[in-house]
Order: structure tokens, then C-alpha cells, then sequence
């Protein structure tokens, strides 16, 4: 099949970016997404142009790395999918495809459409974490926890930090990663000794990253390549008001 | 800054209070409602008359109106800071974009809705509120009390097409505001829950975004087609 990109080019973040287009033929429908961009960028190299910067690691939409906003919607136009899980078969022959880094005061371009999520890292190391006992490891089955507790938590933990719900969002608001981080540790049990400071702390550093808040527009669950749910954000809602009424941090 | 002032300038916090004065106004809906259907009455205004008498003197209603004045001038500025918040936390956009194919249109227009709202609050309260408190309204006597008759107020203003116009229109924002707004103002505060939010969604809907606003929508097409001897 053949299609036409526009795929945004940008040198640097101090660089102004646009959208340049290129044609290619012999696109088989059954590339990846990331396939294609590869024989994009193997046309780009032999012509001696600089190839298009992109992140991608797994291929198997389990690293969160391919950020990609394509046509309009983070991911592209498939649900509950990454970019290296959309194939080009989703695509019409001939259809012009716009390729866009995700946008995010949070999430500056480094290039063309690698974007710099360390964001979401900070958040993690503000409160997305239980503390051990160092030591012998303790029996896995120690601490008896409920089915639809360990389904919860799983639903949760499931999140790959994608930026997605980010890059979806009018707002560009983390409010869903975060939410599944906070909600994921909250439920179990051995995430009950840092349970009010997590929330406390996590949503302190979403917004001092300049995260947009929720409108609870629900795009973000309906881009989110692991379908999290909104009930994680009603959820760190819960948390975090709770944390705030009743802690010891005044 | 003190744990208060913190959380209420957060980004949870300020959504919490955009959930709880517009869920006030909400509440305040149901009693405005409940209050106006005296409109339809076929007695000269009598039963609406001694409905305002009421609301302006009694001393719990009169709190309740102070702290509802202040709800809206909140939840308005409130709605000013985030939108200008969520605005800058995308200073460049996209060349292209598809909401429509992830969320509702009334759920990414909720400050277009509410500025729609805003001046339809402003106009509605120099019609009624300010000519009641601060301006001449004749007067009527039912069983020798005298009262301010509002009624003919009423009378007046929706005898106008425009007018009319203006609070259809508006109604129908309200309508598409609550839709998103009363099920979203119980996430903000947390409060989902498999048995309930369905019932939460449902009342949203069909009481609060259909019901209500076509109820008080059908106010002054009702008057003005009386007052224009379209119907007795
Ligand atoms: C005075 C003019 C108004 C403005 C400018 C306004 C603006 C807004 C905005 C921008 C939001 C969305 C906040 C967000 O997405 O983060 C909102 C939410 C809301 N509004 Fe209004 N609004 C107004 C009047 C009203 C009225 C009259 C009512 C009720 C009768 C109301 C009820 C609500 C509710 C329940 C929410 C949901 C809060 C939440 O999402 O947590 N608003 N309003
Ligand atoms: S919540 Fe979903 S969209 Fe957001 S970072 Fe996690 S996996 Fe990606
Ligand atoms: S490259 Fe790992 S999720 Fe797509």
C-alpha cells in the first residue's frame, strides 16, 4: 500500500519544528506502525537526510516508550493498543497520516518526536514506592489478600507510564497515570505504610511538573493502550483528600 | 503555606471546589424549580407573590442565598484559574486532533457552557433579583398584606421573544453544563462506587440536564404565549 506522512520534524527543543511530508510505496499492511516509520527512515538515511528521532524499545507494548500521536488521537486510531501494536492495515491506501510528538508543557520535545517523559519519573520517586525489609526474602503468600483486591491492584499496575492519558488530554493533565500508581499501592496491603504521604506527595509533584488538572473528560481512558480505569482517578481523589484531612503533615 | 491553603490551591483541591459550589448550585436548582412551578398557577400570580414574600424574609433562606451568591462568583473564578491552568499546560498544540472520538463535547466545553451560564446569572438577576430588591415593583394585596408583585415583573419580561429567547437558549446550556458536570463533581470528591455512580449518572442526566431545564425553559415560552393571548 502507499501512504503519505507528515511527520513532525523538529532539530532540537530550542529549534522550531514542522510538519514535512513524505510519500511511500510497497507498505505492506501487515508492518507495524514502527515498521513503517523504520522504512521511512531507511529511505531517509540512503538519501543522506537525517532519519526521524523516535522512542520505541519493546515492540510488544509493554515498555510505554512509542509515543506517537497519529491522525488526531495519542496512539493512533486503534483503543487498548500502543504504536508498535498498530498495524498498517488500520491505515486506508493512500491515506495521508499526520505524525505528531505528544504535547505537554510537561513533556518537552527533544527531537523530531522523542518527547522527555523524566516527568513521570519524578513522580514515581516522589511517593510510587513501598518500602522492604532488606534481608531474606518473606514468604510470597505470607499476607493473604483478597481476589478482587489483587485484581484491583493488578488493573491498576498494568500502567506502562506511556504519556498516552497525557497526550490525549485537552488539559494535558497526568491525573490517570498518576491515579493508577497511587491506586495500584493504596489497595494492597503493603502499600499501607506510605499510603497518605504517597498521595500527598505524588500529586504535589504532578503539579509542580505543570500537569493540566481533570475535566474528567474520559479521554484518557479511552486512549490508554491498558484501558485503566477512571475509577483509579475517583479513587486518588479519595486518597489524597483523605491523606490531607487526616495526616500528620501539617 | 498552611496544609488549608495548600491542598484548596492544588490542583485536586481547586477542582474540589468547583465540585462543591456546582454541585450546590445544583441543589439550588431543585428549590428555584420547585418554587418557580408556582408560575403555572392560573391566579394572577398570588401563589408566586407570597413564594418570593417568603424567600426574601425568611432569615435561614436569606444565609442561603448570601452563601449562593458566593458560590457562583467562586466556582466562576475557580473556572477562570483552571482553564487558564490547563490552557498553559499545553502551550504548543497539535497541527491535528480528534477529541470527538475520545470524550463527550459538553465535557471539553464546560467554560464556554459556564460563561454562557455567567451571563445569563447576570441578566436574569437584573431582571428579577435587583428590580425586587432595589427597584420599583408594583404592588398587590392579598387578604390585606401587602405585597411586591413580582408576577407582573415576570409578566413583562417574558412577553418579549428575545427575551424568551435568551433563557431557552441558555436552559439549553445549563442542560449540556450538568450533564457533565453533576456526575463529575461526585469523581472530583471521590465518591464512585460500582452500586451508586449509575444512579448518580442517571439522576445527572435525566433530572438535572433534561428535566430541570425543560421545565424552567417551559416558563417563559408558557407566559409568553399567555401574555400574548396565544393561550388562556
Ligand atoms: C457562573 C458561571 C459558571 C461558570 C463560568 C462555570 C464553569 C465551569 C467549568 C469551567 C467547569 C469545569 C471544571 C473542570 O472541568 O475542571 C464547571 C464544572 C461544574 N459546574 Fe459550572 N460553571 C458555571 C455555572 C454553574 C452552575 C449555575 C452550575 C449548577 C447549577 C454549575 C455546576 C457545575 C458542576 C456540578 C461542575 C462539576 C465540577 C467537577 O467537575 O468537579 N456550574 N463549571
Ligand atoms: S495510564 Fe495508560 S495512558 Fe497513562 S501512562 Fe499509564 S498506560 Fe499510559
Ligand atoms: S515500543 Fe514498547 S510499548 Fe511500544
Amino acid at each position: 500500500m502507499k501512504v503519505n506522512l507528515k511527520v513532525w520534524r523538529q532539530k532540537n527543543n530550542n529549534a522550531a519544528g514542522k510538519l514535512v511530508e513524505y510519500g511511500l510505496d510497497n507498505i505492506s499492511p501487515d508492518m507495524s506502525f514502527l515498521e513503517m516509520i523504520d522504512v521511512l527512515n531507511g529511505e531517509l538515511t540512503r538519501k543522506g537526510d537525517e532519519p526521524v528521532a523516535f522512542d520505541h524499545d519493546c515492540r510488544e507494548g509493554i515498555c510505554g516508550m512509542c509515543s506517537m500521536y497519529i491522525n488526531g488521537r495519542a496512539h493512533g486510531p486503534q483503543t487498548g493498543a500502543t504504536t508498535c501494536q498498530l498495524h498498517m492495515r488500520s491505515f486506508n491506501d493512500g491515506e495521508t497520516i499526520i505524525v505528531e510528538p505528544w504535547r505537554a508543557r510537561a513533556f518537552p520535545v527533544i527531537k523530531d518526536l522523542m518527547v522527555d517523559r523524566t516527568a513521570f519519573d519524578r513522580i514515581m520517586q516522589s511517593g510510587g514506592y513501598v518500602s522492604v525489609n532488606t534481608g531474606s526474602a518473606p514468604d510470597a503468600n505470607e499476607i493473604a489478600i483478597s481476589r478482587t483486591i489483587a485484581d484491583e491492584a493488578m488493573d491498576a499496575a498494568q500502567c506502562i507510564g506511556c504519556g498516552a492519558c497525557v497526550a490525549a488530554c485537552k488539559n494535558a493533565s497526568a491525573m490517570l497515570f498518576v491515579a493508577a500508581k497511587v491506586s495500584h499501592m493504596a489497595v494492597l496491603p503493603q502499600g499501607q505504610a506510605e499510603r497518605s504521604i504517597r498521595a500527598e506527595r505524588m500529586v504535589a509533584q504532578m503539579d509542580a511538573e505543570g500537569f493540566g488538572a481533570c475535566s474528567f473528560t474520559g479521554a484518557c481512558s479511552v486512549e490508554c493502550p491498558k484501558s485503566i480505569s477512571l475509577d483509579h482517578i475517583a479513587r486518588m481523589n479519595r486518597e489524597y483528600l483523605g491523606a490531607k484531612l487526616t495526616s500528620e503533615n501539617v | 503555606m498552611s496544609w488549608v491553603t495548600q491542598t484548596l490551591s492544588s490542583s485536586l483541591g481547586r477542582k474540589v471546589i468547583m465540585s462543591l459550589t456546582g454541585l450546590f448550585l445544583s441543589s439550588f436548582l431543585v428549590i428555584h424549580m420547585a418554587g418557580n412551578l408556582q408560575l403555572f398557577k392560573s391566579d394572577e400570580g398570588r401563589a408566586f407573590n407570597e413564594y418570593t414574600y417568603f424567600m426574601t424574609h425568611n432569615p435561614v433562606i436569606m444565609t442561603i442565598s448570601y452563601l449562593l451568591y458566593t458560590s457562583i462568583l467562586v466556582h466562576a473564578l475557580m473556572a477562570l484559574i483552571l482553564t487558564r491552568h490547563n490552557k498553559s499546560s499545553r502551550p504548543v498544540d497539535y497541527a491535528f486532533k480528534r477529541p470527538e472520538a475520545n470524550s463527550a463535547w459538553s465535557s471539553r466545553n464546560m467554560g464556554i457552557l459556564g460563561t454562557v451560564l455567567l451571563i445569563f446569572i447576570v441578566l436574569h438577576m437584573r431582571t428579577f433579583w435587583y428590580e425586587m430588591h432595589f427597584g420599583s415593583v408594583p404592588m398587590a394585596e392579598y387578604d390585606g398584606k401587602q405585597y411586591k408583585d413580582l408576577y407582573k415583573v415576570v409578566l413583562v419580561a417574558f412577553s418579549q421573544w428575545w427575551y424568551v429567547l435568551i433563557y431557552v437558549i441558555s436552559m439549553a446550556a445549563l442542560g449540556y453544563h450538568l450533564v457533565h458536570g453533576f456526575q463529575s463533581g461526585f469523581q472530583t470528591i471521590g465518591l464512585r462506587h460500582k452500586k451508586y455512580t449509575p444512579l448518580i449518572e442517571a439522576l445527572g442526566t435525566y433530572v438535572f440536564a433534561i428535566l430541570i431545564p425543560a421545565l424552567f425553559a417551559a416558563m417563559p415560552i408558557y407566559i409568553f404565549l399567555k401574555a400574548n393571548n396565544f393561550i388562556g
